[in-house]
């Protein structure tokens, strides 16, 4: 899903959504009736769909009824409400780094390893990260659907004028602070604007210097009632390098999401750093483009990102027949995630990675082995994707990209603004 | 037309009035209103008290918590950044679009109501924009005030200017807004001033014409204080209005408030504090001041405009 607020394309995915409902409504009278929410809206959420339609198909005896809710805030808030009343849905997708605004136990329900073996899941299919941040007091209460990474999107027509492809027509690897800045130099003097274009507004620039500061092996400690643990002088490295990008004119400046994707598909850039999840809309648009993961510019290959996971709301009476049957659901998602992969995130089932048909998948299999490099935010009921964090952290280093704020500026506003949430009693 | 004289009020008592009992004619008038009445208890009176209500309490959207904190969220609200720097977005989106509101809305209103080819047409786009809801008002502003390829922007640089972050330097981000806002909903304000206008009686212009007053003249000495009554509705609605900003705002910035929340306004921080950090007791807290507040001033406008304006 993308992490952003909800597009055009996104409204149609909730309409088409919305659309299918009338169509569950027509069941019979012993099938079992399951409710599933999600906030998949944009390319992604089409994927969803399908797979929902074919566990239909496949399942004649469960009666999926499947809402596609706006992402962020808007979903966020119902899911809680929802599961804070006893009576959400069977199975929910969450952000996992949203997990400890969930609390375990009272809005979220853990797995029964019994139930996930009748139907053919084991926890060794999964990457052990993200199991370790599902896990609370010893239960798991998370099955993770997929990662998704910030990584490098590149126009193979003006990366390869520019010198930059290798000779099998895939992007040379780009190492270090200098090699990175010199390519997108290059680049530049090919396009005549940029060399990379990149959101400066909304929250990606707080995505990407988690990922740069994460590559600095940077650590941040989110105390509750305390002050933010964070290396200052690493996030000051982290914070340079973002402005050297634009203060070279190397990147786009002033620019939000949607102009940053036009400028892109435009030719105005040759490099496009966002989630993953954009393949379809740059695939729409006919761009000869390829895709990789985020550079390796400080010494190892982390980036940021989060991942989508399957959990079961909190029932105040769990019907044995529905959690059963919503085990099955989950099972099926997991187990045909190669179509969800397609739409640019990894899957987290590992089984499937090795499968011909994902390998077949370009450029979205290109990455698959970044998954245990994807930094999540750090643990906090307030951060995760569509939170208050991540949009004081866009705030805060927003101004750096564009220069307003020295980078110490920028990083002192983003010290207070997570203090102050530190020292909020917690709502959860 | 003020000539024709007003219909006779109906008696204080009519015989059928006469007949009931007092008692019987209270219940009649509730029976009409009860429509009414329970809607707006339920949605306007209830969620008021409730709100005040869940302001002494550490009300958490999750339910997780709930406890009696007294006034712990009126301090720390008065204490709030944040809550301030909103606050004061809020006030300014007001101070900068309440006059060219206004003041566009009659001008608009006073080109379109003399006798011109294709009125119906400029009365038509003046208002059209009033018609779009705000997610098509944000896109489309969101596109014009693209850097390099916006047509804002482009048209800065065709005519040798420099460009400007409209989205993106917190100086103008807030004023981006209120251009849009301007351009959306000025087309209310003109409505009310066309009809308004319409209203006033051919001789008065009539008479100032024989006494030889100009085109100016008129519009001082009859326009004008003719209107003056719709200038005060219009004038309170539009606070009323800019005071309640945030579609607009969500929209253009995507939730975010905008470069260094310079464009968030209170309800922006109000809509965050309870739906996205969970905490309705203190989101309450800050919509029953905000409340208070906004009471306040119609209060005070609805008592200034109604002594000022002439008896009609």
């Amino acid at each position: 899903m993308n992490d952003r607020p909800p597009t055009r394309r996104a409204v149609l995915g909730a309409a088409l959504a919305l659309g299918a409902l009338p169509l569950n409504g027509c069941g019979g009278g012993a099938r079992t009736e399951i409710r599933y929410w999600n906030l998949f809206g944009g390319g992604d959420g089409v994927l969803m769909l399908k797979m929902q339609d074919d566990f239909r198909a496949k399942n004649p005896d469960i009666d999926l009824e499947a809402v596609t809710l706006a992402w962020g805030a808007p979903y966020y808030t119902k899911l809680a409400m929802a599961a804070a009343g006893g009576r959400g849905p069977d199975v929910a997708i969450l952000h996992l780094a949203r997990m400890p605004g969930y609390p375990a136990g009272h809005l979220l329900d853990a797995f029964d390893e019994e139930l996930m073996a009748e139907v053919g899941l084991r926890t060794s299919q999964f990457p052990p990260g993200l199991l370790e941040r599902a896990t609370v007091g010893g239960r798991l209460y998370a099955l993770p659907l997929d990662v998704h990474p910030f990584v490098m999107y590149y126009n193979t027509d003006l990366a390869g004028k520019a010198g930059l492809l290798g000779a099998d027509g895939e992007l040379a690897p780009l190492t270090g602070p200098d090699q990175v800045a010199e390519a997108f130099a290059k680049a530049k003097a090919v396009t005549g604007r940029y060399g990379l274009s990149l959101d400066n507004l909304d929250v990606q620039p707080w995505r990407l210097f988690w990922g740069l500061y994460r590559q600095l092996d940077g650590a941040m400690e989110l105390p509750p009632g305390g002050t933010v643990g964070i290396d200052d002088a690493k996030a000051i490295r982290a914070l340079e390098y973002m402005r050297r990008l634009t203060a070279e004119g190397l990147a786009t400046e002033g620019v939000d999401y949607p102009g940053a994707i036009a400028s892109f598909i435009n030719g105005e850039a040759a490099f496009h750093w966002n989630g993953g999840w954009e393949v379809a809309t740059f695939t729409a648009a006919g761009l000869p483009y390829s895709m990789t993961r985020f550079p390796n510019i400080f010494g190892n290959g982390r980036t940021a990102g989060d991942s989508h996971v399957f959990v079961l709301p909190h029932q105040r009476v769990r019907d044995p027949e529905r959690t059963r049957a919503s085990y099955r659901l989950i099972a099926h998602m997991l187990k045909t995630s190669v179509t969800w992969g397609s739409a640019g995130h990894v899957p987290a089932y590992q089984p499937i990675l090795g499968t011909p048909e994902y390998l077949a998948l370009k450029p979205q299999s290109e990455y698959r082995d970044v998954t245990p490099d994807v930094q999540l935010d750090p643990p906090a009921w307030f951060s995760g994707s569509g939170s208050d964090f991540q949009n004081q952290g866009g705030a805060a280093f927003q101004g750096v990209l564009s220069g307003e704020l020295t980078p110490e500026e920028g990083l002192a506003r983003f010290k207070a603004a997570v203090n102050k949430l530190l020292t909020t009693l917690s709502p959860v | 037309m003020a000539t024709i004289t007003a219909p006779t009020p109906a008696p204080a008592t009519t015989p059928a009035g006469r007949r009931l009992p007092p008692w019987r004619r209270v219940p009649a008038g509730l029976l009409f209103t009860l429509p009414f009445l329970v809607f707006y208890v339920a949605f306007l009176v209830w969620p008021t008290l409730s709100a005040l209500y869940l302001s002494f309490f550490n009300e958490s959207l999750t339910g997780t918590r709930g406890e009696w904190v007294g006034l712990a969220n009126w301090a720390e609200m008065f204490g709030d950044s944040a809550m301030w720097a909103s606050f004061g977005n809020t006030l300014y989106f007001t101070l900068l679009t309440t006059p060219p509101l206004v003041v566009l809305g009659l001008v608009m209103a006073l080109l379109t109501n003399r006798a011109m080819p294709l009125r119906w047409l400029w009365r038509m786009s003046f208002f059209a924009p009033f018609l779009l809801p705000a997610s098509v008002v944000a896109l489309i502003w969101i596109w014009l005030f693209q850097p390099g390829f916006g047509l804002v922007n482009d048209t800065l640089t065709r005519i040798g200017l420099a460009e400007l972050g409209w989205l993106t330097e917190p100086e103008l981000a807030m004023v981006s807004v209120a251009i849009a806002t301007v351009w959306w909903t000025v087309g209310f304000n003109y409505l009310l001033y066309l009809a308004a206008l319409q209203q006033i009686p051919q001789h008065l212009y009539d008479a100032a014409a024989i006494d030889g007053a100009g085109w100016w003249q008129r519009l001082r000495s009859v326009t004008l204080p003719m209107l003056r009554r719709t200038t005060g509705l219009v004038i309170v609605l539009q606070i009323l209005a800019s005071l309640r900003v945030f579609d607009q705002i969500y929209l253009l910035y995507q939730g975010t408030g905008g470069p260094g929340f310079a464009a968030r306004p209170i309800l922006e921080h109000v809509y965050t504090t309870a739906f996205t950090n969970f905490r309705f007791g203190y989101a309450s807290a800050i919509s029953t001041f905000f409340f208070a507040l906004i009471v306040a001033v119609s209060a005070v406008q609805l008592k200034l405009f109604a002594r000022k304006g002439p008896d009609r």
